[in-house]
């Protein structure tokens, strides 16, 4: 074996070894496509956020004429875009929700108990569905007729004969729509936990218990500190999500009612591709401080889960 | 053994308990599909069928498989349904081949600024994607692909999360197989595809299904990049149309939905373990 090493590919003096034209190509092709759509977009998207940029000027070979801030200042006094991001923050709210119940699932179905393969499996089905298809079928559940007001008028917190469409009144519409985020994401970060939970040494729980301490106590003293890097994980998955909310809005109720569902992605969406303007600068702009929103959320989340494990240790 | 026996009426109870929750739970995921599939079987000719009638819907009294074939008549299923099967196929293709090759040269080879590229590749994972769309629409609007299954597949098949796991299981074959091919004069190349690929292939499958997963049920960029050609948009942008549609049939939506629904239940079912494991959020 080692005699054969020197054999490999030993180059000559000043010219480009034949391995490394090797490995170049074969990485061509994945960089060629990661350069074109993933480095490039966000370098120039990022520039244009600082340009006047049309679909008129690009139709007519124009490029972008560099204008400052302009186009910050001009979206940030948009009324538009504020409730846009407002609401893109209030999306938020299912951060926590999401983190709570999946976890909790997660420990529940951990448990060693026959069955739990399949309920695994279920809670799973919806994350493995089609935004599309969750908005077919949770519109029909949201509808005045539909099985959810059925089901509160059945626990009376509806009177009979009450009922409205949750998609199509300003007050619920936003809250129905996390719902259904909330629904194609608890089986997702349900998994992600699992993962956590099964890397968990079973001689610390033994311990634990020989030591007297109760599963309530494990669960916060053992499991909840030890679960903190995957726990992190997902907040941060999560809250990225929230914040870039756009596909469950079109799907479900385009932005309205009055724009009680407008986010902040929808904005760029409408910017770049709707209405008279398509205006790319400006929805470029958007983007970006939607990106430095995600970018401070972040920060933060490493923040808080740090102090919060200091607090513990 | 008394400590045992003392405590099992507790744990009966606490089982109950859970079964109890976990159903509570199974119901919250699995009745928007239940009451779909029921919907899509209503026979609705037989009088006072609606589904504006909640409980009564769920459950049909009169059963048939006309909506299945209504849809493919009426909304042109039969075309949707190829365009997806089309940017999936081409989708998983193309990424099963540029990881492939990508991830080799990442674990086996030495070159310059190999982990400067491994670094930026992975970076991609954080790297903020708001404004993507509207680049890439403009990128292959000037190379006259925006508008074809292409525009739609191209941004899609390179990923880290695809050559990073390609390259964690090459990094899984053993160095003395390919030691060996190397002493009887085995090029890279070769090395490549008669023994890494072949040996890697429960990776290569489970990429494959990811991939088609994800494929399948995207809705936001093909609808984008398919906005100047609606004839080949696949069936997750097709269906919200059936919705938007004049002529509002929930009966053969419904159906659609079944039909949209049922691929992805075969893969899953076949490969649940693959999806348990998590293996997919730990890199993404």
């Amino acid at each position: 074996m080692k005699l054969a090493a020197p054999r490999v590919r030993v180059a000559r003096a000043g010219a480009i070894p034949r391995s490394w034209i090797v490995a170049y190509s074969l990485l061509f092709p994945a960089l060629l496509l990661l350069v074109v759509f993933t480095f490039y977009p966000v370098i120039y998207g990022s520039y244009l956020g600082f340009t006047h940029y049309t679909a008129i000027d690009f139709a007519h070979g124009r490029s972008p004429r560099w204008n400052d801030l302009h186009n910050f200042s001009r979206v940030f006094s948009d009324s538009l875009f504020q409730t846009g991001l407002i609401n893109s923050l209030k999306y938020l709210a299912v951060v926590p929700a999401l983190q709570v119940a999946s976890l909790a699932v997660a420990v529940l179905v951990n448990r060693k108990l026959p069955g739990m393969t399949f309920f695994r499996a279920s809670f799973y089905v919806p994350v493995i569905t089609s935004i599309s298809l969750a908005a077919v079928m949770w519109s029909w559940i949201y509808q005045r007729s539909g099985s959810l007001n059925w089901a509160l008028r059945l626990l009376h917190l509806l009177a009979g004969g009450q009922g409205f469409n949750w998609l199509t009144n300003t007050g619920t519409a936003l809250w129905a729509i996390m719902l259904v985020t909330f629904w194609r994401g608890f089986g997702y970060y349900m998994v992600l936990y699992l993962a956590g939970l099964q890397s968990i040494p079973k001689e610390i729980d033994e311990a634990a218990q020989l030591d007297g301490a109760s599963s309530w106590q494990i669960f916060w003293r053992v499991t909840v500190p030890l679960m903190k890097p995957t726990t992190l994980l997902c907040t941060l998955l999560s809250t990225l999500a929230a914040i870039r909310v756009l596909e469950e809005i079109l799907v479900l109720t385009g932005g309205g009612p009055l724009h009680s569902t407008y986010t902040a992605l929808m904005y760029v969406y409408h910017k770049a591709f709707q209405g008279f303007s398509f205006n790319f600068g400006e929805a470029s702009a958007a983007g970006l401080i939607v990106a430095v929103v995600g970018v401070i959320l972040s920060v933060l989340n490493f923040r808080l889960m740090r102090e919060s494990s200091g607090v513990k240790g | 053994m008394s400590a045992r026996r003392r405590f099992r009426p507790r744990r009966a109870l606490s089982s109950l308990l859970s079964y109890l929750v976990l159903l509570l739970i199974l119901l919250f995921a699995v009745f928007p599909f239940l009451w779909t599939l029921a919907i899509s079987l209503t026979n609705k000719a037989a009088p006072g069928v609606s589904i504006y009638d909640f409980p009564a819907s769920l459950f049909p009294r009169s059963l048939t498989l006309y909506n299945f074939f209504n849809v493919f008549r009426t909304f042109h299923l039969a075309r949707y349904f190829l365009n997806s099967v089309v940017i999936t196929g081409l989708t998983i293709a193309g990424t099963l081949l540029v990881s492939a090759l990508a991830a080799y040269p990442l674990a086996r080879m030495r070159f310059p600024l190999k982990n400067f590229l491994f670094a930026a590749i992975i970076s991609t994972l954080v790297l903020p994607s708001e404004i993507n769309f509207i680049v890439n629409t403009l990128t292959l609007k000037r190379v006259h692909l925006l508008g074809t299954y292409w525009g739609v597949v191209l941004p899609l098949i390179s990923t880290a999360f695809g050559i990073f796991l390609m390259r964690q299981a090459y990094l899984g074959v053993p160095a003395a197989l390919t030691e060996a091919a190397i002493i009887d004069g085995a090029t890279d190349w070769q090395i490549l595809w008669r023994i890494m690929v072949p040996l890697s292939s429960p990776s290569l499958t489970a990429l494959g299904i990811f991939t088609l997963v994800n494929t399948w049920n995207s809705y936001f960029w093909p609808m984008v990049a398919l906005l100047p050609a609606p004839r080949l948009a696949p069936l997750a942008v097709g269906m919200l149309k059936l919705k938007g549609q004049f002529v509002y049939d929930p009966f053969n939506i419904a159906a659609g939905a079944v039909i949209m629904m049922v691929p992805v239940l075969i893969v899953f079912v076949a490969a649940q373990r693959l999806f348990m494991r998590g293996l997919e959020g730990a890199v993404k």
